[in-house]
Order: structure tokens, then C-alpha cells, then sequence
């Protein structure tokens, strides 16, 4: 080997430089390891849900009894549906964010701004039903009992199985609000429980008056016959003793310390990781409502290259990708 | 639409080939709308069984039901198809694939083996031990 020879003779080699091993520009390839390591933080988000439901595993709740709703089919058990619809809207968005990005690829000014302005609309869909989705998850639905170790006691009839909400059986009895006022801050103490409509005497008394009503813990058993999980049903003369031993509040729907589901790391989780997810279909939206502006502008036009319109299109996919995760994880395992 | 050599971004061609050449599209655009179908039929299939949930799909492998493998399965050929096919992993370079897949797939496995493992032993204190609802 010649080592003291000055040229090293290497310029038309692969180490010679100006080689570009990864044939993308800096940006596209910074947009992807920005989403290697925000992919990274939601499975830090989603393994530590698995980590907390390994935990509780025997008392988690059961998803599709949890989110059940869909718009305007007040009162029907729609188990999931909602969140499949969400799916698609997602997915839809994501194709026509990728019609916007072929589109670039062929200069088509138009055909890119009318694809952004489908995808925008898209987003801005998916993070109201979102709300939607939230929404009904604080405001609940039954309402439960809390207990000393922290657990929750559902109602259901004894015949039909069926959930029975508070409302439907307990009354509310009187509260003696005006000799305190809400300047002292003390009312809720002695009269009432202040976040919830019931105090614990009161469905109590409901109970005792209801002899088709029991209880339902949050312990899951698994059916002898089918091996699906179920939760554990206790018998009319259980409920009563378990209601007089360990209820200590009444909870309606969800926060962050309590709600009526079950396991309290169960909304934490919900608000946290749904709350992340759409925090970034909410930033995506605003990403791709500037460069509909700029698409409109003409500013990839006179730039020659829609590269712009790829990069937020990564994103806006990886926020699609996130949600087929979340999607799976929440609501179907 | 098939011309796609004008390409600003150091791109060849887009493959458009999919399931290892067994479909093969002959528009990039048609590509996206043949994803779509199979990304909806999929996603389809598993809001069905999670609403019907079979009984025949309970029994457990690995501590793990059968629906929820299914799920789970389902789901990473979703991740695989919306980053191969909408993201264009499919046209990059190895590199790139490998430097941005491989460094995800590892971490991941990594991260949720320690903390699923930890989370089934924390189970085990509670229910055998004498701790109820201590931490």
C-alpha cells in the first residue's frame, strides 16, 4: 500500500463523498426518524396500558361495554362501531392525503390543494368524534359505588341481567344547602356528595327498596361454557352484605381519580393516550392546513417540487398508524 | 397518470407490486385504492369479530386468546401495508428501511417483553401475597 502517497485515491469510490447512501433529502429523512422516536413514545404510552392491565388483569373492564354509543341511536348497545367508523374516516383521510402526494409528484397544483382540502376535512372529523367519544366517557352512563379497597360495584337487574343506572332507582333525598352557602365551601360535607347526584346512604336506601337489583363487582371470572370473561355477579343476599360492608361513594362517569368503569388506571390511560393521539391528528391538521395555503399560494409551484406536501403526508400517516395501535390496544384486546 | 418519471425527489419508479407480486397494480393511484380495500376489508373483519367474539376463539395460546392474537396480527399487517404502501417504505432504499424499521422493532419488542413481564409479577404479589392495594 502506498500510505504516504497525498491522493488517496478514493474519489470515484463510495467514500469518496458526495454519495448519498439513503437517496432521500435531509428533510424526509429527519420527518422519519422524528417519527421513529415519537412511535417510540407511544409504545411507551401502550406498554405501560399493558403493563397496568397485566397488573389488574383480573379486574379490567370490558371495552365494548364501555364505549357503546353511537350519534343519534340514543340508548342502542353499539359495541365499537364508533370507533371502526373513526377508523375509516382516518384511514379515508390517509388515502387522500396520499392522492395529494401523487398528485405533487405530477405538478398537478389543483388536483394536490383539492386532496389537502379532503384530508384537513377529514382530520377535523376525526377530532370532533374524538370529543364525542370523550365526552360520553366523563359524563358515564349507570354510575357505581365505590369501595374502601378503591373498586367499583355495578348495578344490574336480577332477571334480565341488564345494567340498571342509578337514576333508575334511587331518589334523591334533601339537601341542606342553605344554611352554609357556597362562600364557606363546606355545604357538600354534611348534605350531600359534591360531585355526584347520590350520597351512598341514598342508594343504600334504593337498593334495599329494590329487590330485583344486584351487584356486580369488578372481578372478572371466566365463563365455564364459552371461556369468555365475564364479570362476577353476586346473588341478591351477597350484594346487600358486600353494599353494607365496603360501599363508601357513589362515582359518575370518569376522572382522573375515580369512574365508574372499573380500574381508575383504566380512564387514566384512556384520557392520556387518546388525549396524545389527538393532540397529534390536531397539530397534523394544522400542518396540512398550511400547505393547502401554500399548495394555494403556489409556493411548491414556483419551488418546482411538492416535497412539502410528502413530509406532513408522512406524518399524517404515521398519526393513522398510531390510531391503528390505539384502535386494537383500547378497544378490541 | 402511469408516467411517473418526472419525479423530484430522487425516486425511480413507485413498485406496485403488492402481497410479493401476487397483485400487481398498474397506477400508483390504483395502488392506493387497492390499499384502501384491503386495509377496509381488514379492518371490517375485526370489528366483526370483536362484536360477535366466538366462542371457539377463547381458548388461550401463550396466555393469550386466540381473538386477541388475531387482533394483533391483523393490526401489525395494517402498520405493515399504511407504512409500506401510503408511506412509501416500499420505495426507499434498504438503508433507510433498515435504519428506521429495525431500530423500531427491536426497541418495541424490548420495551413491552420487560414491562408486560413486571406487570404479570406485580398480579402475582397481589394475589398471593399479602399486599391488597398497596401500590
Amino acid at each position: 500500500m502506498d500510505s504516504t502517497v497525498a491522493s488517496t485515491g478514493t474519489e470515484e469510490q463510495k467514500w469518496g463523498g458526495g454519495t448519498q447512501p439513503l437517496n432521500v433529502s435531509y428533510g424526509k429523512m429527519m420527518m422519519w426518524f422524528f417519527i421513529l422516536s415519537d412511535a417510540l413514545t407511544f409504545t411507551g404510552f401502550l406498554a405501560a396500558y399493558g403493563f397496568s392491565r397485566f397488573k389488574f388483569i383480573e379486574e379490567w373492564p370490558l371495552a365494548d361495554e364501555v364505549f357503546n354509543h353511537f350519534p343519534f341511536l340514543h340508548g342502542t348497545d353499539a359495541p365499537m362501531f364508533y370507533v371502526a367508523l373513526m377508523t375509516f374516516i382516518l384511514i379515508g383521510s390517509s388515502v387522500t392525503m396520499v392522492l395529494a402526494v401523487d398528485a405533487g409528484h405530477q405538478m398537478k397544483q389543483k388536483k394536490v390543494a383539492f386532496y389537502m382540502l379532503l384530508t384537513v376535512i377529514g382530520g377535523m372529523i376525526f377530532v370532533g368524534s374524538q370529543a364525542w367519544e370523550w365526552k360520553n366517557f366523563i359524563a358515564g352512563e349507570y354510575g357505581a359505588v365505590t369501595t374502601k379497597g378503591g373498586k367499583v360495584l355495578q348495578f344490574l337487574e336480577v332477571d334480565t341481567g341488564k345494567r340498571v343506572a342509578l337514576q333508575d332507582f334511587v331518589e334523591v333525598g334533601t339537601r341542606e344547602v342553605a344554611p352554609y352557602g357556597n362562600s364557606q365551601g363546606i355545604w357538600f360535607q354534611s348534605s350531600g356528595q359534591y360531585d355526584a347526584t347520590y350520597t351512598f346512604e341514598e342508594v343504600k336506601k334504593g337498593f334495599e327498596a329494590n329487590p330485583n337489583i344486584t351487584i356486580r363487582t369488578q372481578q372478572l371470572i371466566v365463563n365455564e361454557e364459552t371461556g369468555a370473561s365475564e364479570k362476577l355477579v353476586l346473588s341478591r343476599a351477597d350484594a346487600l352484605v358486600k353494599l353494607n360492608k365496603d360501599g363508601v361513594g357513589v362515582v359518575e362517569g370518569a376522572n382522573l381519580t375515580q369512574n365508574e368503569y372499573g380500574a381508575p388506571l383504566f380512564a387514566d390511560f384512556f384520557f392520556f393516550i387518546t388525549g396524545f393521539h389527538g393532540f397529534h391528528v390536531f397539530s397534523g391538521v394544522i400542518f396540512n392546513l398550511l400547505v393547502f395555503f401554500n399548495v394555494l399560494l403556489g409556493t411548491y409551484e414556483r419551488r418546482g417540487s411538492y416535497e412539502m406536501v410528502e413530509k406532513v403526508g408522512l406524518y399524517w400517516h404515521f398519526v393513522d398508524l398510531v390510531w391503528v395501535f390505539v384502535f386494537t390496544f383500547f378497544y378490541l384486546v | 397518470m402511469a408516467e411517473h418519471a418526472a419525479h423530484t425527489d430522487g425516486h425511480a419508479e413507485h413498485k406496485l407490486e403488492i402481497f410479493r407480486g401476487l397483485v400487481k397494480f398498474k397506477t400508483n393511484t390504483q395502488k392506493i385504492w387497492g390499499v384502501l380495500i384491503f386495509l377496509s376489508l381488514v379492518t371490517i373483519v375485526e370489528v366483526a369479530l370483536g362484536y360477535i367474539k366466538p366462542d371457539l376463539l377463547n381458548a388461550t395460546f401463550l396466555k393469550l386468546k386466540y381473538l386477541n392474537w388475531i387482533f394483533i396480527i391483523l393490526t401489525l399487517v395494517k402498520a405493515y401495508y399504511i407504512t409500506w404502501d401510503f408511506m412509501h417504505m416500499r420505495d426507499e432504499t434498504s438503508g433507510l428501511r433498515r435504519a428506521v424499521v429495525w431500530t423500531a422493532v427491536f426497541l418495541i419488542i424490548y420495551l413491552i417483553a420487560i414491562l408486560l413481564v413486571e406487570g404479570e409479577y406485580i398480579y402475582e404479589v397481589y394475589r398471593d401475597a399479602a399486599v391488597s392495594t398497596d401500590f
